[in-house]
């Protein structure tokens, strides 16, 4: 199918939502193309709404928006984006492009962090929302970040899954101070309140990660630091996550810049480097659902040729990028857990390439030409961020596909205008 | 033009490609203290986008025999490779679609019996036997046993180690800026002494040393997910030869490529262009062929697309020996779709020459000064 429009978006997460919502109201005729069958996002998708997305989604139902779902961006070209969906290539033409392609789960490999039972926060509880009983399971969840309370506290309560453990890696002061900041944000205060006593009755612990977990029974045995000490757990889950880095694929299709820690670089009006492409949300910095809807609507208006109506948003974006600044601070990762790999460890694990081989190689480019690391069909998506935030090496070769589609779907040629 | 060598020589090398790791390996064998300077990391360039078909082609007499002088040079390397060089006997099966190209896999064979190299015709149902997922209605082809698939980058990195074993040196990352008489001048200034220097450069040699008649020739290619055993030979159609050799224009061809991994490796495209972005119409066209050969092939998944260089020469053959320009400078360069395959004879030919040693087969052919002369312009 061919489609034509003034504002494409890609991604319908919050960020999304509210840029499309903007754009629409603006009277564009607007696009979200999204891979997923439903809309919202990471955060929105699935589950009870909250009333904040409830509102958003009566608003996108209201403005004239066309989704396509189940859509897969292939490329971008020139002004036209590529999408593979289900028996067919979509071709959608745009004035303005909007990337609102969010983030996703950073991993960091410790030895037996690819065994069965071990997986990613966002990863069970995308599962628990699809259905998997954890019912009277025994669930350790570590790593770093809200993210790590918020799925602790919704296994507990709505899965009656038994959680061990929350072991956040980062020090109790560095929370309690990002604690006292929230004083001045009384909607994040009640957030964080609530959230803490949903957790109440679940031991947790700072200065904690998991240092190896090996197979025991039909579950784990989990050698846990916790402080000073090391502690032996048995579990049936082990959760992990310690942030969250932004998907930037297309983005970075686009050309647009990005800066060392790889976020897309925006000017006060979320444009990008490149010409006629804006970005919001978490591909320009992880900051929260705040941050996500203000910077999408701002896209939004941007992208409209309103600008005159995002100066009263720009307060609230200094404000949410403060937090974004305080909360990155909190939860910044310690070098030993950047540090948990051994030889043996597995670090691509499409390729099933160790640490031991990447011994030799001194860039992310030269482990892929020599070892295949990062080569295999999720193109370094999750090697690739470990190995920027342990090794500070940058893989910036992206190519298309911006993810793996049919080969019919590339012999489809390009429109002819463009 | 004769170099005079004396014990403990020194040489550089511009290009840590295959042709620059071959040819920096043959010198240090040869006894020269070799130092190795590359823009990139090792293997970057072509030699990360190309194919690693090792194969004998027979498009000229000298084409036919550096391949297949090369071929048999390859034969005894891979005997002593690591495992990471991803060595595949696969053979090749070039693949005629009609009546008309039977009658030319007729005459390849003719040729390639005349220069005893094994090779098998395959009528219709050999050839579906041997390669299932081709398209009904095909006429037949012509197997080469011994032509092989490689993982170049690998290899390219396992000479250059044997190179710092024997005592040379190789930089990365390392430009060099200029050539001058037995000096190259890198782009921090430094300025590194040598009796020999070799332009290995690839498709960029004349950037080092102007006048050089070689063009970039863009191709594309695209790896799938793993499907073991979908293609057990390296498929080429034989129309290849008919769109291959246009010299100018864009030209697809049906070109696949079975990896020790279970993917494929779909080409091949050649464009005149510069820009190393994708080119999702001629990306179309490709794919599209391919999936004329082989219609299964639509419904696998493609992991990456990628664009490379050939160094493409006017007579499409090499230019192996001295520069007519320059005193002490000699190239190693201008290999088009073929260096892979004919690196480690160019390696062999040109340090033939510059110790005066007699060669396996006739080097006037590769030699850079035939530029010159109207032979190149055929
Ligand atoms: C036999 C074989 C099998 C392969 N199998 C796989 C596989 O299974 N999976 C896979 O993912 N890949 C595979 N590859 C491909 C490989 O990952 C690369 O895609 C390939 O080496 C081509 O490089 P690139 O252009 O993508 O490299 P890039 O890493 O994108 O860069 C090429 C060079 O250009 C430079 N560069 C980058 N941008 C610019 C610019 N704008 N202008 C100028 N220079 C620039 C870079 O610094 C680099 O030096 C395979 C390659 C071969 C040879
Ligand atoms: C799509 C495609 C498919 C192919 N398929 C096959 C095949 O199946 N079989 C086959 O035999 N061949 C194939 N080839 C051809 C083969 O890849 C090349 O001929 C071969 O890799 C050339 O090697 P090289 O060392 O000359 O060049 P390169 O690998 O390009 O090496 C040149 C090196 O010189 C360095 N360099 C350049 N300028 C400077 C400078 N100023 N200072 C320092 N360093 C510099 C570069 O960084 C580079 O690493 C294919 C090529 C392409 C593009």
């Amino acid at each position: 199918m061919n489609y034509d429009c003034d504002v494409a978006i890609i991604g319908a997460g919050p960020a999304g939502i509210a840029a499309a919502c903007c754009a629409s109201e603006c009277g564009r005729r607007v696009i979200i193309i999204d891979d997923n069958p439903i809309a919202g996002g990471q955060i929105w998708r699935g589950g009870a709404p909250t009333r904040q997305a409830a509102q958003w989604r009566d608003r996108l139902a209201a403005a004239r928006v066309t989704i396509l779902s189940m859509h897969t961006v292939i490329a971008i070209c020139g002004k036209t984006v590529r999408a593979e969906a289900e028996d067919d290539v979509s071709a959608i033409r745009f004035q303005k492009l909007i990337l609102c392609t969010g983030s996703r789960e950073l991993f960091l490999p410790f030895p037996g962090w690819t065994l069965p039972g071990v997986m990613g926060v966002g990863g069970i509880q995308a599962m628990v929302k699809s259905g998997l009983s954890v019912k009277g399971k025994r669930i350790i969840v570590a790593g770093s970040g809200p993210l790590l309370l918020a799925v602790a506290a919704h296994l507990r309560r709505k899965t009656g899954a038994e959680v061990l453990l929350l072991a956040e890696q980062t020090p109790m002061a560095k929370v309690l101070r990002l604690g006292a900041s929230l004083l001045a944000s009384p909607g994040k205060l009640a957030q964080a309140v609530k959230l803490k006593w949903q957790l109440r009755g679940i031991r947790t612990t700072f200065n904690a990660w998991p240092t190896e977990a090996v197979r025991r029974g039909r579950g784990l045995a989990v050698m846990m630091r916790i402080g000073r000490r090391s502690e032996t757990m048995e579990c049936d889950y082990l959760a992990t996550g310690f942030g969250l880095v932004p998907s930037t694929e297309i983005a970075q299709l686009c050309n647009c810049a990005c800066d060392n820690a790889g976020f897309v670089v925006v000017d006060s009006s979320q444009r990008t480097s490149s010409p006629d492409v804006l970005a919001a949300g978490e591909i320009t910095g992880i900051g929260g659902v705040e941050k996500s809807i203000i910077e999408g609507q701002i896209a939004g208006f941007t992208a409209a040729g309103r600008t005159e109506r995002i100066g009263r948003l720009l307060g609230a974006r200094e404000h949410a990028y403060g937090f974004m600044r305080r909360l990155n601070d909190a939860y910044s990762l310690r070098q030993e857990v950047l540090r948990l790999a051994d030889p043996g460890t597995v670090i691509c694990r499409c390729e099933d390439v160790r640490l031991a081989d990447l011994a030799s190689q001194s860039s992310a480019r030269e482990a892929r030409l020599q070892t295949r690391c990062g080569m295999g069909p999720c193109q370094g998506r999750i090697c690739g961020a470990i190995l920027r935030a342990s090794m500070n090496w940058r893989d910036e070769s992206i190519r298309p596909p911006a993810s793996p589609v049919r080969l019919a779907s590339l012999a489809v040629p390009p429109a002819a205008d463009i | 033009m004769s170099t005079d060598i004396s014990a403990g020589a020194s040489a550089i090398v511009i290009g840590a490609g295959i042709v620059g790791a071959a040819c920096a390996l043959e010198l240090a064998d040869a006894g020269f203290a070799v130092t190795v300077v590359d823009a990139g990391p090792v293997g970057g360039g072509a030699t990360a986008a190309g194919m690693g078909h090792v194969v004998v082609m027979d498009d000229s007499p000298a084409q036919l025999a550096l391949t297949r002088y090369s071929q048999q040079l390859w034969t005894q390397l891979q005997t002593v490779l690591p495992p990471q060089a991803e060595i595949m006997r696969c053979g090749t099966i070039w693949v005629a679609a009609d009546a008309e190209e039977m009658a030319e896999v007729e005459r390849k064979r003719h040729r390639y019996l005349e220069e005893q190299i094994p090779c098998d015709v395959l009528d219709a149902g050999r050839l579906y036997q041997l390669e299932p997922n081709l398209r009904p209605g095909l006429a037949g082809g012509l197997l080469i046993q011994q032509d092989s698939v490689v993982y170049p980058p690998t290899i390219a990195a396992w000479m250059l180690d044997r190179v710092t074993e024997k005592g040379g040196t190789v930089r990365t990352h390392t430009q060099v800026d200029r050539v001058e008489p037995h000096c190259v001048i890198l782009s921090n200034g430094d300025r590194l002494a040598g009796d020999v220097i070799v332009n290995a450069a690839g498709a960029v040699a004349p950037r080092l040393t102007p006048g050089l008649h070689i063009k970039q020739r863009k191709g594309h290619l695209i790896i799938t997910d793993r499907y073991p055993n979908f293609v057990r030979h390296q498929l080429v159609e034989l129309g290849y030869l008919k769109s291959a050799h246009q010299s100018d224009g864009d030209s697809v061809a049906f070109n696949v490529q079975p990896r020790p991994s279970g993917q494929l490796l779909i080409g091949s495209s050649r464009q005149y262009d510069e820009s190393r972005a994708v080119d999702h119409v001629i990306v179309a066209k490709m794919v599209a062929r391919a999936i004329e050969y082989m219609p299964a092939i639509a419904e696998l998944s493609a992991t990456r697309v990628w664009t490379g260089f050939r160094a493409a020469t006017p007579d499409k053959l090499p230019l192996i020996g001295p520069s007519p320009a320059n005193d002490g400078l000699w190239l190693a360069a201008g290999h088009e779709g073929l260096g892979i395959t004919t690196s480690l004879a160019t390696a062999r030919l040109l340090v033939d020459q510059i110790m005066g040693r007699t060669s396996a087969i006739p080097v006037a052919p590769y030699l850079p000064s035939r530029a010159a002369s109207e032979a190149m312009h055929v």
